[in-house]
């Protein structure tokens, strides 16, 4: 689908679009859909494999500093190269397919890993005009498309035959489908109360500012909060990333799944992990932060697609920060966590959004009462879940030490 | 309340993250090939052998060969072999000296035992740490030549411990001085005393032994 050249935008938004048109504009006509929409493909993984590469340099020396080392920093100017020297690396390390792992299977997994995290990037709106793929339902898509990555992480448990890689694996296992449901819970909240299953029409449901001043977001409201922490939360678990790291515990299980993994196959297990963080926090961004939306009207001449780097930027060094920051947790914690908070928090939550958008044509004085109400609905059974959870536990005092 | 501590661990990781870039005191990595920390006096690795001059280090090596670092060493890399000939040593005793002396670091275990028991202060640890050879039987076995640094070198790295050295030696000689002195006086009671200006003088300042 390539619509026509937007009209009636500054130059630098419509910059992208004009760029494909002129170069899809060299092909006969028949040619030109197939060719559009390739160079949308290759824009994806040119944008994202780079954001990639230099997310791990970030996060080595964010993690680094955090630690108060300076990290990599042997490789060109501040380690900049340092991502193109581990690429090297992995590509000419030798692969190693175990004789008793399934050859057919292990060598399938990182494939469609890689291949469904990449395919949960069609539908996120990158800018007012950047929709590789605008579908109508696209946030269950996104979803459908991000849970069968757990289909790869098992078959490449499964296919290493190796005992660390199978435990990991159902514990992978077990730990994203308890985190689908909070995740996806946490998301009805904003197809309620947006009304629309296709994410550019929730962003298009976060425009314009209240008072000129604060604007339209979905996580400037009560519910909206409450759901986005529920999100990263989940989010976090199902990209797989510290304190919800479990089924890559060097500790216990080695590597986990990828623990028969050697070479590029690891690295595109690497890449597919960041991948799905960065398609988490795209969404994130779309449904929660209004998306490629600027925060203030002043700041509008900054094209969309800028307003959206930042905010899935700031998400992404979040996501780092909370790794340098947070041990790993148990795998009985990380199950109790999602099931017994989370879930029953995010039940609540779509209670209080619909709470809100029935509420939303009280007059005046009354919107007072309903900022109260529905700040009571995320408060109270956030604490009265909270003393349940942390109930009986307390600090661990050793005898004879 | 669930949660507060997460955020308390956010904020210890964001001062340590913000006070890496403002705070030497934070970030203490050195950038090892190009600059370098200062080893503390006490930092001993492998020995070395102590010659009294730059110049001629084999002619005055401090050793006798007397082998009890041989015998001592607990890994046994030690191997000595005695000279047939026989040299005056700092005292201006003759003295056999090593033939062969060689130590081979992949065994040492830096004890510092050779160095304890030398009754000639001839052996002490050195403080070299990038000795990395490309062939691990030969190329960390070192022999007398290479284990050979003179005594201004000791003087450098453990100024405290060389001092100290440098006393007890003075003393030494000073002692072999008056006896040789009095077994003078004693072979010739009747004979006039020479007068014993030059051997006092070479007393209160350490000599360097001839070569």
């Amino acid at each position: 689908m390539i619509p026509g050249a937007p009209t009636g935008d500054t130059l630098l938004e419509r910059a992208p679009v004009l760029l494909r048109d002129w170069l899809v504009g060299f092909l006969p006509g028949p040619a030109r859909w197939a060719a559009g929409s390739l160079l949308m493909i290759v824009a994806i993984l040119a944008v994202f494999g780079t954001l990639f590469a230099f997310l791990t340099l970030a996060e080595r020396k964010i993690l680094a500093r955090v630690q108060n080392r300076p990290g990599p920093n042997r490789t060109g100017w501040f380690g900049l190269l340092q991502p193109f020297a581990d690429g090297v690396k992995m590509l000419t390390k030798e692969d190693i397919v175990p004789r008793a792992a399934d050859p057919v299977l292990h060598f399938l997994a990182p494939v469609a890993l890689i291949a469904f995290s990449l395919l949960t990037f069609a539908v996120i709106p990158y800018g007012r005009h950047l929709v590789p793929v605008d579908l109508d339902s696209s946030i269950l898509y996104f979803f459908a498309a991000g849970t069968a990555t757990e289909l790869a992480v098992f078959m490449a448990g499964w296919a290493s035959h190796n005992k660390f890689a199978l435990l990991a694996a159902m514990r992978a296992l077990a730990q994203l489908i308890s985190y689908e449901l909070p995740l996806l819970l946490s998301v009805v909240p904003v197809v309620l109360a947006t009304g629309t299953l296709s994410a550019t029409g929730v962003v298009a449901a976060q425009s314009g500012w209240k008072w000129d001043l604060v604007p339209r977001w979905v996580v400037f409201t009560p519910w909206g909060a409450a759901g986005f922490v529920i999100f990263m939360i989940s989010a976090l678990a199902e990209s797989n990333r510290s304190p919800f790291d479990l089924p890559e515990a060097e500790s216990e299980l080695i590597a986990g799944h990828l623990t028969e993994y050697s070479g590029f196959k690891y690295a595109l297990f690497f890449m597919a992990e960041y991948f799905g963080m960065c398609a988490l926090s795209g969404m994130a961004v779309t449904l929660f932060l209004g998306g490629w939306h600027a925060p203030l009207p002043l700041l509008e001449f900054i094209p969309s697609y800028v307003w959206f780097a930042v905010k899935l930027l700031a998400l992404l060094l979040g996501f780092i920060w909370i790794r340098a920051t947070l041990p790993r947790l148990r795998i009985d914690q990380l199950t109790r966590l999602a099931w017994k908070f989370l879930v029953p928090l995010a039940l609540v939550n779509l209670a209080t959004a619909a709470f809100w958008s029935l509420s939303a044509p009280w007059p005046g004085p009354l919107q007072l009462l309903r900022w109260a109400v529905a700040l009571g609905l995320v408060a109270g059974p956030f604490l009265l879940l909270s003393r349940g959870l942390t109930a009986g536990l307390r600090p661990r005092v050793y005898r004879y030490a | 309340m669930i949660g507060t501590g997460l955020l308390k661990g956010l904020a210890v990781t964001a001062r340590n993250f913000a006070g890496s870039f403002h705070d030497p005191k934070r970030f203490v990595t050195t950038q090892y090939p190009e600059e370098r920390t200062k080893l503390p006096e006490a930092y001993r690795n492998f020995p070395f052998l102590v010659s009294e001059s730059a110049d001629d280090p084999m002619g005055t090596l401090r050793c006798v060969a007397c082998q009890i670092c041989e015998k001592e060493c607990p890994p046994q890399c030690i191997l000595i072999e005695k000279s047939s000939d026989k040299k005056p040593d700092a005292n201006g005793r003759m003295q056999l000296y090593p033939k062969i002396f060689d130590i081979d670091t992949a065994v040492c275990m830096s004890c510092q035992i050779c160095v304890e028991v030398c009754p000639f202060d001839a052996i002490k640890m050195d403080q070299v740490f990038e000795i990395a050879a490309t062939d691990r039987f030969t190329g960390l076995i070192l022999d007398r030549q290479a284990l050979a640094k003179p005594d201004s070198y000791f003087h450098q790295i453990r100024p405290t411990e060389a001092a100290e050295v440098e006393g007890r030696l003075a003393e030494g000689r000073r002692a072999a001085q008056e006896k040789a002195r009095a077994a003078a006086a004693k072979a010739a009671p009747a004979a006039p005393a020479e007068p014993p200006a030059a051997p006092s003088a070479e007393a209160a300042k350490p000599p360097r032994p001839p070569a």
